[in-house]
């Protein structure tokens, strides 16, 4: 008898979506300059959600002047004023995070569990950690009396759309800097909401301005002479082209780009744990995760085992809607990704890969991939070393911890790795020979508003999180 | 007698991976006391010079970032008992190379020998300042600890010849970095000179790598080499900095951009220079039993 899951969805009601949506500028909601608009959809449905205004330069010169214009009383208010706002507004994302998450799911395609679980938790967790360091400033280490750097222009992507926000927004307000975010063109609803909780916190006018658009207002701010710093996560060719873009500036710079991750799992591991931490590593958020585990390097005498039961539980990951709390892997996020997971999983497949997925039924309307792996992967296929930001897992094996070490560094990305092992020693061994900005062992993907996140070398510079992150919004 | 001998000159060379090497494309040019009397001729490095200064600051890159901190500090307090010895010979450059009195190059000197030792110092205490725990919700102990980004380029400020030269270079090497140095452009001796000195010291070869030469020449090729990670622009005017922090931007160089008005060498440092070339490293061992 087999036992099938009966569907457990979360209502789209609970997002409520209004059917149009302006930028949020000097605390209010207005249309673009020049009156354009464009739509943003559910990738799983390919539905329309709502009409979002779309911000050209004119609307940027308006944001960053409204965030000017607040600067010098938000940044003159005693810290611990600053605090408060900010308490109050990780405490409004608790009170909203259901209505959030469905948003979340609605807008960007991933699965509820995990907005629900995990990128909400974090928001609030986010907002409530920065807002205790408003008041502790001159105790963080970057002397008596640090000061902030004026008004932050900050680009954000696609992938953890709120989560992004709560790490650009949270540390430049607890600083005393004032902000105008682009969040992605496909994502813009869950910034838009996040305008309304700063409307509910009484934040002043202008402290937080959003401009939702394309690449041309996220080019426009970060070239925008009115900004003193800028923020940007996204991918590696477009950070190259702001650091370029502001070569002979004084802004202020930090970039969170991408990655190609080693997850390396040793003989000795804990390996049904492990199989869950490559999974885990590389299907969490359809893959779309910068610091993804997407290159397994696993041990050649347990290689054999651990691709079976990795092929197993594979099997069992449910993909499909969203909203649906059993959803183990939701939609791609748009056409363009989805056309970009599809060219390079071909690649892997035209340069002698050998890929697999398991039987999966994937919908007939949106934009879907199923769980991936590739075998045979060799250190030169292009599913080696370029990202993929999608569910594909490429398998390599190591014989020694040498070569374990060798091949994770053979990158010119640095984000993140893991390390698999019963061995203490091995763990902290391995990790001292990384070049990545983040490690984990014997587990993969967590993230703490108390920890620092960010990478060596191509993956970008600066942190975000703890006392680290505050560096990139003070004047040091 | 004395006074019929002729002096023996120095032929000063590049140093490149431990070894003093002429500059491969033989060239030359004419360094000049501040009243313009000749002093010597110095090599001018070429950009095959300054691949080869990068490759050799690569090879030593694993051995020295791996060296514990305390053998480091006890390495880079070597190079200043060997400063210290020197130091008629560093007092005389210096005062040819800048116009200084007797009195003020004895006080350039003492102030590098100085800035060395406060360096030396930091070595093993860096990571406590710039290290952190963190409490994450969840059984992992979470240790950020400064880790050194790579093989740093670093163009030498041109009007502090050797105090300028020690207070650039010191906190890159005392973090575990390795350098490629562009040395004052008209100024180079003292900075040649340091190169005998860390040759003696017990600096792994390659460690610190010195050609001089114009900037304007071998800048641009150390700010987009794929294997330099960083670039202290400190010795470039404001045109060539913006030029190189563009090519620098290729591969993500971390840059220190030069400040806007000239630097006080004598001005107790900070930290600012021994924070500038790390990257935190976040690793997460689990807790269990």
């Amino acid at each position: 008898m087999k036992f099938e899951y009966a569907p457990a969805p979360e209502s789209p009601a609970l997002a409520g979506i209004a059917p149009s949506h302006g930028l949020f500028i000097g605390g209010e909601f207005r249309e673009a300059a020049d009156g354009k608009v464009f739509t943003t959809i559910s990738p799983s449905s390919e539905e329309v959600l709502s009409e979002v205004a779309r911000g050209g330069p004119e609307d940027v010169d308006a944001a960053v002047a409204a965030a000017r214009a607040a600067f010098p009383a938000w940044s003159a208010l005693p810290g611990a004023e600053r605090a408060k706002y900010l308490f109050r507004v990780a405490r409004i994302v608790q009170e909203r995070s259901r209505e959030l998450a469905v948003l979340e799911s609605l807008d960007n395609g991933k699965p509820i569990r995990e907005s629900r679980d995990v990128d909400l938790p974090l928001v609030a967790a986010h907002f409530f950690y920065y807002a205790g360091w408003a008041d502790k400033l001159p105790h963080a280490g970057y002397g008596q009396d640090p000061r902030p750097l004026g008004v932050a222009g900050q680009v954000i992507p696609w992938n953890f759309p709120l989560l992004m926000l709560a790490w650009k927004i949270a540390p430049a307000l607890a600083c005393g800097n004032t902000v105008v975010l682009k969040p992605a063109e496909t994502t813009p609803l869950t910034a838009l909401r996040f305008a309304d909780i700063c409307r509910q916190a009484g934040l002043p006018p202008g402290v937080v301005n959003i401009v939702t658009g394309d690449g041309e207002a996220g080019a426009a701010l970060v070239a925008h002479p009115g900004v003193d710093k800028v923020a940007f996560t996204g991918s590696t060719e477009v950070g190259r082209g702001i650091a370029r873009a502001l070569a002979g500036t004084r802004k202020k710079l930090t970039l969170e780009l991408g990655g190609k991750a080693a997850n390396i799992v040793f003989d000795d591991a804990p390996l049904d744990q492990a199989v869950e931490g490559i999974v885990s590593g590389i299907f969490f958020n359809q893959g779309h995760v910068c610091c993804a585990g997407s290159r397994l390097l696993v041990q050649e005498s347990v290689a054999d085992e651990v691709l079976d039961a990795l092929k197993r539980r594979m099997a069992g990951l449910r993909v499909g809607d969203p909203l649906d709390k059993n959803t183990d892997i939701g939609a791609i996020n748009s056409a363009g990704q989805l056309a970009r997971i599809r060219e390079l999983a071909e690649a892997g497949e035209a340069e002698g890969a050998e890929r697999w997925s398991p039987a999966c039924d994937l919908p007939g309307t949106g934009f879907w991939f199923a769980p991936t792996l590739f075998t045979g992967v060799s250190q030169a296929h292009r599913i080696a070393r370029e990202e993929i930001f999608g569910p594909v897992l490429s398998v390599l094996t190591f014989r020694t911890p040498d070569e374990a070490v060798a091949k994770a560094n053979n990158t010119p990305y640095g984000l993140s790795a893991g390390i698999w092992t019963e061995k203490g020693s091995r763990i902290l061994w391995m990790a001292d020979r990384l070049r990545a900005g983040v490690v984990w062992s014997n587990t993969f993907n967590k993230f703490d508003p108390t920890s620092p996140f960010g990478g060596f070398g191509e993956s970008g510079y600066g942190r975000e999180g703890g006392r680290h992150g505050l560096e990139a919004y003070l004047d040091v | 007698m004395s006074e019929t001998r002729l002096s023996v000159l120095k032929t000063y060379k590049l140093f490149i991976g431990g070894s003093f090497p002429r500059s491969e494309s033989g060239r030359v040019y004419e360094v000049t006391d501040s009243r313009g009397q000749w002093l010597a001729n110095a090599p001018r490095a070429s950009r095959k010079d300054a691949r080869d200064a990068v490759t050799a600051a690569r090879a030593a890159f694993p051995r020295w970032s791996g060296t514990t901190a305390y053998l480091r500090g006890q390495v880079l307090y070597r190079v200043a008992e060997m400063l210290q010895g020197r130091g008629e010979q560093f007092r005389a450059e210096v005062a040819a190379a800048e116009g200084l009195s007797k009195s003020a190059a004895r006080a350039a000197v003492d102030a590098a020998i100085d800035r060395w030792v406060w360096y030396a110092g930091w070595t093993d205490k860096v990571a406590q300042i710039a290290g952190a725990a963190n409490p994450v919700a969840g059984p992992y102990l979470n240790l950020s600890t400064p880790a050194p980004t790579g093989v740093v380029a670093v163009l030498a400020p041109r009007d502090s010849s050797l105090l300028g030269l020690v207070s650039v270079l010191a906190p890159v090497v005392a973090t575990g970095n390795t350098a490629v140095v562009v040395t004052a452009g008209t100024a180079p001796l003292p900075a040649l000179t340091l190169g005998e000195v860390l040759a003696t010291s017990d600096v792994p070869g390659g460690v610190v790598n010195l050609l001089s030469g114009r900037a304007a020449e071998l800048a641009p090729t150390l700010a987009a080499h794929q294997d330099v990670n960083a670039i202290d622009l400190t010795g470039a005017d404001e045109e060539l900095a913006a030029e190189l922090e563009g090519v620098a931007a290729e591969n993500l160089k971390r840059v220190r951009r030069p400040r806007r008005s000239a630097e006080d060498w004598t001005a107790d440092p900070g930290t600012g220079r021994l924070l500038a070339f790390l990257e935190t490293k976040t690793v997460w061992p689990p807790m269990g039993v």
